[in-house]
């Protein structure tokens, strides 16, 4: 579904990704881990079209996508989430996915027309605020959440646009044990209609959903498997895991 | 809703008031409030809306300003021909000028956006076939036909006054589309708006054109207005002057360029008009600085009022 070959990313003199080959396969939930700067989030900007690629090829769906802008490569199912909780504020709930979904069903070249009378935006909107939970705060600002809320918005502003593939960027960021444990049901509810690429920190989380990972560090693929496998990998036990998972 | 019931009635009332009572001056200045608050208001569009920080509305206005007046003194006195014709050569100018200046941000995009209305105020100045630096002096406002007479102060002021009411409407509206939700959303968090799949260049652009393109209206009404137009229309202190209205009255606020307008305008009148003389003493010259006064006000607003005078009354942010 998506393949990455050779992607790499400089920033003037620091090479943030270095030859890159990745393959999320449909269906699966594929995670990626590795170190603080190993250039995870540059690898998911590069593929959701936020940074440019410097070197080699993305392919999204049989079609390559390396010089399609952010927005183009949306509109073919392709959206992220991130780090960084960014929805927006000031808008309730159901407003921020209404826009999610607006977005996504096509064009918002229209003047006139009051959008609160768009039954079928805020009918989608709804449907997706039940898929992460948010049903019952649809009228809350978004700024107001709590914190494992905002986190949860912030993924279904990704799912509110339909994608066939979901980058999640740490979605369980600055998370407490239930909120996260909330987050990974999350997941295994939507991995049923939509393929995910995961960069997530908590290996728990990691280790329970993932169907293959991959480990970056220092901007290279040091390795790609089944998580068994990648568990058993002396070099990436010294690299990243350590004594995290000796014991 | 009621509020704005209760001031268009005003609103219709003042002319004819002020007619009764003999004070035809302040009817006329009332138009001149009216047609400031029409470009305020499509400055709001871009500011307080898109989140663009264009330093560069004169432009417009101007652009509208000197293609109604050239073609009244080119002999083509219709305002149907000539007020279009200032907003297609407005939105046209707003169209070059934004797909430029776009791909900037920051204080880049301030920066560019001033110098393009610079350069049109060069432009004017050394068009020497219609008034150059000295401007140019119209023979009559534009004829609107219908039997109504431009010329006529009162009837002046119900057209600006219905070309105001019909910025407002329209602004209510395109804020409440697809598309003003889009410009907000924008404005609150660009980089989340592209990664939702918005083509966000676009929606800006065509954001920043609508504006110039009422800029232009108001432009038009202020040539007739004043049967005159200098470059000083598009210097950038007019750009400024549109700025500081917008902030007074209300970023984001549908009726902030009108309150800011009013304010800003009614308040150089009163300064400049109604001398004091106790201040006088202290301040011999204080009446020919009446942007000081302005200034303190506006310091005022922003220090305590963020929202503008609008967010004062309403208390509930226009979102």
């Amino acid at each position: 579904m998506l393949e990455l070959t050779s992607v790499t990313k400089r920033f003037g003199g620091v090479v943030a990704t270095d030859d890159v080959a990745l393959e999320v396969a449909q269906g699966e939930v594929h995670a990626l881990i590795g170190p603080n700067g190993a250039g995870k989030t540059t690898l998911i900007g590069q593929i959701s079209g936020s940074l440019r690629t410097d070197t080699g090829t993305i392919r999204f769906m049989e079609k390559e996508v390396t010089a399609l802008r952010q927005h183009e490569r949306v509109a073919l199912g392709l959206a992220r989430s991130y780090q960084i909780t960014s929805i927006f504020k000031r808008f309730t709930v159901l407003e921020n996915l209404a826009l999610a979904v607006q977005a996504r069903s096509g064009s918002s070249f229209s003047f006139w027309r009051p959008v609160a009378a768009e039954a079928a935006l805020f009918d989608e909107a709804r449907m997706v605020s039940r898929e992460i939970g948010l049903a019952e705060r649809l009228e809350v600002t978004a700024g107001n959440l709590a914190h494992g809320e905002q986190r949860a918005l912030e993924v279904g502003l990704a799912l509110a646009t339909r994608p066939r593939l979901v980058l999640l960027d740490e979605p369980m960021a600055g998370m407490g044990p239930e909120e996260s444990l909330r987050m990974i049901a999350l997941i295994e509810r939507i991995r049923a209609g939509v393929t995910v690429l995961l960069v997530e920190h908590d290996m728990d989380a990691v280790f329970r959903l993932a169907d293959r990972i991959t480990v970056l560090v220092n901007g290279r693929v040091i390795a790609t498997g089944r998580p068994e496998a990648i568990r058993a990998d002396p070099q990436v036990r010294r690299a990243y895991l350590g004594d995290e998972l000796a014991a | 809703m009621r509020k704005a019931l209760f001031t268009t009635l005003l609103l219709i009332a003042f002319p004819l008031a002020m007619q009764w009572l003999g004070y035809l001056f302040y009817v006329s200045f009332a138009s001149r409030v009216m047609i400031y608050a029409i470009a305020a208001t499509s400055l709001n569009l871009v500011l307080g809306y898109g989140g663009m920080l264009s330093f560069g509305h004169a432009a417009f206005v101007g652009a509208g300003a000197y293609v109604a007046s050239i073609l009244v003194a080119e002999g083509v006195a219709s305002a149907w021909i000539g007020w279009p014709a200032a907003v297609a050569a407005s939105a046209a100018l707003a169209w070059i000028i934004g797909a430029i200046s776009l791909r900037t941000r920051g204080v880049y995009f301030i920066m560019i956006t001033l110098a393009f209305a610079q350069m049109m105020f060069y432009l004017v100045n050394s068009m020497k076939a219609y008034g150059g630096d000295e401007g140019l002096t119209l023979p009559r406002r534009a004829e609107l036909g219908l039997g109504l007479d431009l010329g006529n102060e009162v009837v002046f002021y119900y057209v600006v006054l219905l070309v105001l009411l019909a910025a407002l409407y329209a602004l209510h509206r395109v804020v409440h589309s697809r598309f003003g939700r889009v410009l907000i959303a924008i404005r609150e968090n660009e980089a989340r708006v592209e990664a939702l799949g918005v083509p966000v260049y676009r929606y800006q652009l065509l954001c920043f054109v609508i504006a110039g393109a009422a800029g232009g209206l108001a432009g038009a009404l202020l040539a007739s207005h004043g049967k005159y137009v200098n470059p000083n229309v598009l210097h950038w202190l007019q750009s400024g002057t549109l700025m500081i209205m917008v902030i007074l009255g209300g970023v984001g606020h549908l009726w902030g360029g009108v309150i800011g307008a009013a304010v800003l305008l009614g308040l150089e009148h009163v300064i400049a008009d109604y001398p004091l003389p106790w201040l006088a003493q202290v301040a011999p010259n204080y009446q020919q600085h009446a942007s000081l006064g302005v200034g303190i006000v506006l310091l005022v607003i922003v220090l305590f009022a963020p929202q503008g005078i609008a967010g004062l009354i309403s208390r509930k942010r226009h979102a």
